[in-house]
């Protein structure tokens, strides 16, 4: 962000300024004002300071928590460990009927099978909208438009009954099968923006040389699209990862059961389970959540800033 | 030559070839190519999105319940909406919720926003750490963490008790409370309106305060002449899409009322009432009635967003 201080109309003001201020010491309204300015700066990065803390507070507290012994955990509010209780974490994983491994093995399943099918089905279906021509495609455009806001809710039903009727409710194939065919269709819409923003001239040339379409969307516009492949996989990851309604909707044999599915039975056992090993559980469950935002933060940023995704 | 190479040469001619014509002569349509590319998405859209709406339209007039053939009863899952209860508790639920939590969450996405605009030192780290939120909200594990911080004897409490006051009354388990604590969840994840807050501040250009400081505007004029309209279209976007996605709020409600919807019905989202209809009565002919409502009054709320929008979003021409 070091390029943005240049911009700003301060940065120009002082810059211009700087040489024309004789350097006597007559000229105390000037100093005056340096002082008021940095006076501001200083109670800015503290108000912005003491607002990153009590945002945070409670994911740190979390943490925290999660390395205290059950009896310490309430009633404290402190952020100070004193002691480095890693119990909960041991006593965590093994709590539920399975181990915790296997439930993050099952998000892991569900996750990379969205990511895979998002960005296969997507980027071609993308590509046929950006670039190619063909009957019903002003009809074909509008749903996918009109898609990309319809709630979940008016298709769980049916496509429940559906799955039902298949035998494959308590299993993965609901969740991973509408990435396969590219029913997020906010994604299909922002290939195709990104698309639209790579030079025609490109394909020509290479229409002229003799590719096929398949070659062009190989060679040429897969390549080029990875910012818009990124953010795509970024936010499929975290998407799935968080989602909770349709895996509870079609997991309900414990040997499924992913990481949201998995949490949420520790509160229906938590007469019987510690506190401490449903916290170690949970920052277990964001970690890959915060893992994600530090590699792909770039392109996460670049998603909302363009499209407003959440 | 690789492939590279070779396209950056035709595409130095084709643009030389263009300048001179206006247009390259567009082949046939590629209709197969078409198929094959948009193949997933058109058996998608066929048996995942366009069937099943077309279905629980249907269903939506039947009695349908997962275990016996759907019988056609005309309005009557309509006509019980009316003297449903907690179909009308839901609906004044989510009601507040979309409309304190929309309002509160955009206003400290855009304060933030406008205290981190341009040329702040330690402007990114700031953004990272106020958007965090934003990513785990969502998520299980904060719906859990939710519960503790305002359980009986959570962390709040704990919190009044170094103040003094001592109280084990949960703020969960009693009506007047619990809505606020998912409010409050939901004013927590700002980050997102925030980033598309700040992106929207980048567009305005610098030229703009430089002539109006000259003219002798001060911050909170240059506020309200200059930053407040300009970014009324950022406003209306944020406003719009997170009206939509708050009447689909369902994770935390669910689990911090445990499924049940807490008490007195004070955590019975719309949708997760009609998760209790469709899934755990298996109502699915009223669930599909359910939805339906729910798209109608998604769709109503954006219209009035739309047509509010003209009284006080300002376009530039």
């Amino acid at each position: 962000m070091r390029t943005d201080s240049t911009n700003r109309p301060g940065a120009h003001a002082a810059v211009a300024t700087a040489p024309a201020v004789p350097p006597s010491a007559a000229r105390r309204p000037v100093d005056g004002r340096q002082v008021r300015l940095t006076l501001r700066r200083a109670g800015k990065h503290t108000l912005l300071i003491l607002g990153v803390l009590t945002t945070l507070y409670p994911v740190l507290w979390m943490v925290v928590s999660s390395l205290r012994p059950d009896g310490d955990i309430f009633g404290n509010p402190s952020l100070l460990l004193t002691t480095f209780h890693a119990e909960n974490y041991v006593y965590g994983w093994t709590a539920l009927g399975r181990p915790f491994s296997a439930y993050l093995l099952n998000s892991a399943i569900v996750v990379i099978g969205s990511i895979i099918g998002n960005l296969v089905s997507c980027s071609m279906a993308a590509y046929a909208f950006a670039r190619l021509r063909f009957r019903f495609q002003r009809p074909a455009f509008a749903y996918m438009l009109v898609s990309i806001m319809l709630p979940i809710h008016v298709v769980i039903v049916p496509q429940y009954i559906l799955w039902a009727q298949a035998g494959l409710v308590n299993s993965f194939w609901p969740l991973i099968v509408p990435k396969l065919l590219a029913t997020d269709a906010f994604f299909i819409f922002l290939m195709i923006q990104f698309i639209r923003g790579l030079p025609r001239e490109l394909d020509d040339a290479a229409r002229i040389d003799g590719a096929g379409h398949g070659r062009i969307f190989f060679l040429i516009i897969l390549p080029l699209m990875k910012p818009a492949l990124a953010t795509t996989a970024i936010f499929t990851f975290i998407w799935t990862w968080n989602d909770f309604f349709s895996q509870l909707i079609y997991l309900t044999d414990p040997q499924k059961y992913t990481v949201p599915i998995a949490l949420r039975s520790f509160i229906d056992a938590q007469s019987t389970s510690s506190f401490g090993g449903m916290f170690a559980m949970s920052v277990v469950a964001i970690v890959p959540l915060v893992l994600a935002f530090a590699l792909g933060q770039k392109y996460l940023v670049q998603g909302i800033a363009t499209t407003g995704l959440k | 030559m690789t492939l590279k190479e070779e396209v950056s040469m035709s595409v130095a001619e084709l643009q030389r070839l263009t300048r001179s014509t206006s247009r390259i002569p567009q082949a046939t349509p590629d209709n197969k190519a078409a198929l094959a590319f948009l193949g997933p998405w058109v058996l998608g859209a066929a048996v995942l999105t366009l069937g099943p709406i077309l279905a629980s339209l249907y269903l939506a007039f039947t009695d349908y319940n997962l275990l016996q053939n759907a019988n056609w009863i005309g309005l009557a899952n309509f006509e019980r909406m009316l003297t449903d209860t907690r179909l009308h508790q839901s609906l004044v639920v989510t009601f507040v919720y979309v409309l304190v939590g929309v309002p509160g969450q955009l206003l400290v996405a855009l304060a933030l926003a406008l205290l981190l605009d341009r040329g702040l030192r330690g402007r990114a780290l700031y953004r990272s750490a106020f958007y965090l939120p934003s990513l785990l909200g969502a998520s299980v594990a904060i719906a859990v963490l939710w519960r503790l911080v305002f359980g009986g004897s959570g962390l709040v409490n704990a919190m009044l008790g170094v103040v003094g006051i001592h109280t084990t009354t949960s703020w969960i388990g009693s009506p007047d409370t619990a809505l606020g604590t998912i409010i409050l969840l939901h004013i927590w994840t700002f980050g997102s309106p925030m980033v598309i807050f700040l992106a929207g501040l980048r567009q305005i250009p610098v030229e703009l305060y430089e002539a109006a400081a000259t003219d002798g505007a001060g911050p909170w004029r240059r506020f309200r002449a200059i930053t407040l309209p300009l970014l009324t279209p950022i406003i209306f976007f944020n406003l719009v899409l997170a009206t939509i996605n708050s009447f689909s709020s369902f994770t935390q409600a669910f689990i911090v009322s445990g499924g049940t919807g807490g008490p007195s019905d004070s955590l019975l989202f719309y949708t997760l009432y009609l998760y209790q209809e469709g899934f755990s009565s298996f109502r699915m002919g009223y669930a599909s009635a359910l939805a339906w409502l729910l798209v109608l009054i998604i769709g109503a709320f954006t219209a009035i967003n739309f047509w509010l929008s003209k009284y006080w979003v300002h376009y530039e021409n």
